[in-house]
């Protein structure tokens, strides 16, 4: 019984090494990366092993919906919008050791050794959860009662909030096209065929300029 | 006890900020600045699972999934001032988009 319970723990521990390194791995393949296509997969994988992680922590709903909402949905539309302005060209790395990268590098250093001070001063000594949880933890019945019962107004506003950051990005894009549609036609009205014609001139003029 | 405890989670959601607050802070393209926000936001949501398996409490993962659909809005509000600033042909770079600069 100790036996089956070690081997538990061990290979419990190999899976979280190995979904924490992944984790870790993609985000800093995210910002290195030169091109934002080959980041936004890095990001789905860092997306995939967070979920790994939610798992372990019987956090089963959360790490459904990471996956389904993340996974699926954000990081679709992020491809999308990425596949639709095209191979940009990407302003290289920095050259060297500027001032701002410098400042950059020291000002993502200093919000890092905030947290793990504050967290070591807060709660060092008391961070281990050594009591088992009950099977209800964290499955979708669960959270649904929770949200219905003790947080509901969360649940209202979280959809008003969906609500409005939808209307949000459909009056964004109208106005861009009504914009694209008076910067267009003044000039040449005979000769705009299609919605898409301004956009396929776009790098010329940009290399022009 | 079955697998590591909190404290490494609160290690990986501390290097997972850090990374994206790295990221937001040190690339110009305006997708890859999104990319990294979502990084951070995540790290703050691992953090969250983490304590609310500690603390045996439901008010952590219900807060991770509030996080989540926000996320989800930023997004979209994102990825439209994207598109359309690609639209008015202007360049997609964060240090050469400073005309509200005051």
């Amino acid at each position: 019984m100790l036996v089956a319970a070690s081997a538990g723990n061990v290979l419990v521990w190999i899976v979280w090494i190995g979904a924490a390194f992944a984790c870790l791995a993609s985000a800093v393949g995210v910002v290195t990366f030169g091109n934002p296509f080959y980041s936004a997969l890095a990001l789905i994988g860092n997306l995939g092993s967070l979920a790994v992680l939610y798992l372990l922590v019987s956090a089963e709903f959360v790490a459904a919906a990471q996956v389904m909402v993340y996974a699926g949905a954000v990081m679709v539309m992020f491809l999308f919008v990425i596949a639709y302005i095209g191979p940009r060209q990407e302003t290289p790395w920095a050259g060297g050791p500027s001032w701002p990268t410098l400042g950059a590098v020291l000002a993502a250093a200093a919000i890092f050794l905030e947290i793990i001070v504050v967290v070591a001063l807060k709660a060092g000594g008391k961070l281990s959860h050594s009591e088992h949880v009950n099977a209800t933890f964290g499955s979708p019945g669960w959270v649904g009662r929770l949200f219905l019962t003790d947080h509901l107004l969360a649940f209202e506003i979280t959809s008003i909030v969906l609500l409005v950051a939808a209307v949000g990005g459909v009056i964004l894009g109208a106005h861009a096209h009504r914009l694209e549609a008076s910067a267009a036609k003044p000039p040449t009205p005979g000769r705009r065929p299609a919605p898409s014609a301004p956009r396929r001139e776009q790098p010329t003029e940009e290399a022009s300029a | 006890m079955l697998g590591p405890g909190v404290a490494w989670y609160l290690g990986v959601a501390a290097f997972l900020f850090g990374i994206g607050a790295l990221g937001v802070l040190l690339r110009r393209n305006v997708l890859i600045v999104l990319l990294s926000l979502e990084i951070m936001l995540n790290g703050a949501n691992l953090a969250l699972i983490g304590f609310s398996r500690h603390a045996h409490n439901g008010a952590g993962q219900i807060f991770a999934l509030a996080v989540m659909a926000v996320a989800a809005a930023e997004v979209c509000v994102g990825l439209g001032l994207v598109v359309a600033i690609h639209r008015r042909n202007l360049d997609l770079d964060v240090d050469k988009l400073s005309e509200l600069r005051g």
